[in-house]
């Protein structure tokens, strides 16, 4: 009886002790410079925990954790101090709540955005006036745009999503828009157009595969090569926020991205568009320079 | 003579470990009430910051209708009107009640009243095995088969209050059903014999005597199944659309308070107006769980008293 109960009792102890031995094993090493994390867009994603990966195979005992969660939530993570890097799609400065001055941006890659529509529509082009008025809800067919009779069913990205920033000030220029269906991952949308009859919606140009119909604006195709010229005005920049001047790791993972050998070869393999083969540069206000 | 007094005054192994028991339990008891005080705490003071820091009032909150907490409204403030979501939470909550409840009836009636032996054998683990599917699971099997359904037979875009209902209907069916099945289970044996034995059908016994008194616990069952419709996220939130609009009919795309929830909680900063108004969110549907817990309780309460 008693035997049994101090076996209990030493079973929930070791239990205990061995959960506790176990997160102290696998601590997050951020302060004693092993790994670091970094958090936020999803969008952002795929590149970083495939560059980590590479980085932790070059450099033995390196851990890169990476973490989704969102724009918003890379951006007040770095602000609290509490991950090495916060990742986001759009300008620190843009999203409201944070305090932008002691962040120091990196950006890493381009990310071209791309109207989609439902295959069955029938069109392939529209004019940035007839996207706002497909947007804000005056147009409610597709046979007032020359497309099939089938009505037009809107479907947006979350509110705060850095896709929807994006489109919402490139592609409808500012443009209100009306209250629409939502969804919170760019696949879930890409499933929807791909499904629904009259669905349009937006997204990042790795998503847009043959399953949906890729919109040209203006008559301008949505290619690397428009939007490395600034011809197609519907990308934003992915960030790479540190909390002042990157140190340790997080120093040499964020050079390691920017190194032409990942700008190279696994940017453009995940569908991102390089830095260096930019001709332009856009800055917070959307003024756009040439790059010598 | 003082040896035996101070044997007897001591405390005995028994006492010492009644009173190490009543510690321990005492601790999980207090640790329990911590956790949820915090909890409530916290969202409390998340939630009520829209209104006392960003000024935003409670009724504007309460009744409007635009949800758009980054944009200012004609009156200068953020437009967060909760209505549309709160409206859309009750609509496919009740909805989904009301389409669960005769099935959840009728099988825990066919369990315990008609086939009691294969209902025990086949029905109750295939209720069980429903409560432990995961409720992606239902989001997905609802976006891939139900929504096409709702699009094709009653047309629209298929996202909406329907395809939201049906897949709550699912999900909730299992615990109504089963605490249906125990109610049942407690009606006393006698109630059925003597209704048999002054001459009623079975099916009298089950409609007038069995159901009447196991009333209270239906209800329970009931409100029970709701309180889970009402806080359940993912697959709701895969189905439902996530506009933010009042709802003009049942296949027109809505949202509810979770979907709104989970949808932007990754892309607001902490502290801000964004981030305090889906606080506020969370606020209401904490305050709506607690409301049905109270009319869980006051149902078992009037249960007990005939």
């Amino acid at each position: 009886m008693n035997k049994r109960r101090i076996a209990g009792v030493a079973l929930f102890l070791i239990a205990i002790g061995g959960l506790l031995g176990l997160s102290y094993q696998t601590r997050n090493r951020s302060s004693a410079g092993g790994s670091i994390t970094t958090v936020g867009s999803t969008a952002l994603q795929p590149l970083v925990e495939a560059a980590g990966e590479q980085f932790s195979g070059d450099h033995l005992g390196v851990f890169i954790n990476v973490q989704g969660g969102g724009s918003g939530t890379g951006l007040s993570q770095i602000q609290e101090g509490a991950v090495a890097i916060g990742n986001s799609d759009v300008f620190a400065e843009e999203q409201s709540g944070i305090h932008s001055h002691n962040l120091v941006d990196h950006r890493v890659a381009v990310v071209g955005i791309v109207p989609i529509i439902n295959k069955k529509v029938g069109l392939k082009t529209l004019t940035t006036a007839q996207l706002q008025k497909v947007f804000d809800g005056t147009y409610t067919n597709w046979r007032e745009l020359g497309g099939k009779n089938v009505p037009i069913t809107i479907v947006n990205r979350a509110q705060g999503s850095g896709t929807r920033a994006t489109f919402e000030k490139w592609a409808l220029r500012g443009h209100r828009v009306k209250t629409a269906q939502e969804q919170d991952s760019s696949g879930m949308v890409r499933s929807i157009v791909s499904t629904t009859p009259g669905a349009i919606s937006y997204v990042a140009f790795s998503y847009a595969n043959k399953t949906v119909q890729k919109v040209a604006i203006n008559g301008v195709a949505p290619t690397n090569q428009n939007v490395t010229s600034n011809k197609w005005q519907v990308w934003s920049y992915e960030h790479m926020y540190t909390n002042g001047r990157p140190k340790g790791v997080a120093k040499s993972f964020l050079n390691y991205i920017e190194s032409p050998k990942i700008q190279s070869t696994l940017v453009r393999q995940l569908g991102y568009i390089s830095i260096s083969q930019m001709h332009v540069e856009r800055d917070v206000k959307g003024r756009v320079t040439v790059v010598r | 003579m003082d040896k035996i007094k101070e044997k007897l005054q001591q405390t005995s192994q028994a006492t010492r470990s009644e009173r190490r028991g009543r510690f321990i339990s005492f601790l999980a008891l207090i640790l329990i009430l911590v956790v949820v005080i915090a909890i409530f705490w916290f969202v409390a003071a998340k939630g009520l910051a829209t209104f006392f820091q960003n000024h935003i009032s409670v009724w504007d909150f309460l009744s409007g209708r635009t949800w758009d907490p980054s944009v200012k409204g004609a009156n200068g403030k953020p437009e967060v009107g909760a209505l549309p979501m709160i409206v859309g939470s009750f609509l496919i909550t009740l909805l989904s009640a009301l389409v669960a409840t005769p099935f959840a009836i009728g099988t825990a009636v066919f369990m315990n009243e008609i086939a009691p032996r294969n209902g025990a054998k086949i029905l109750q683990p295939v209720t069980e095995l429903l409560v432990g599917i995961p409720s992606v699971v239902y989001g997905f099997i609802g976006l891939s088969v139900v929504v096409p359904f709702v699009r094709h037979v009653f047309g629209g875009s298929g996202f909406g209050i329907l395809s939201g209902t049906f897949v709550l209907f699912v999900m909730i069916l299992p615990t109504v059903t089963s605490m249906t099945a125990d109610t049942l289970k407690s009606v006393p044996r006698y109630y059925r014999e003597a209704s048999l034995a002054l001459g009623a059908t079975r099916w009298q016994t089950i409609h007038k005597v069995v159901l009447r008194a196991a009333t209270p616990g239906i209800l329970t069952a009931i409100v029970f199944g709701m309180a889970r419709a009402f806080g359940e996220a993912l697959a709701v939130q895969m189905v439902v659309g996530n506009a933010t609009l009042l709802p003009h009919n049942l296949v027109s795309p809505s949202s509810t308070l979770t979907s709104v929830l989970t949808e932007g909680i990754g892309n607001t900063v902490m502290g801000s107006l964004q981030n305090n108004a889906l606080w506020s969110l969370a606020l209401v549907l904490l305050i709506m769980s607690l409301f049905f817990n109270v009319i869980i309780r006051i149902i078992g309460r009037k249960g007990e008293l005939r």
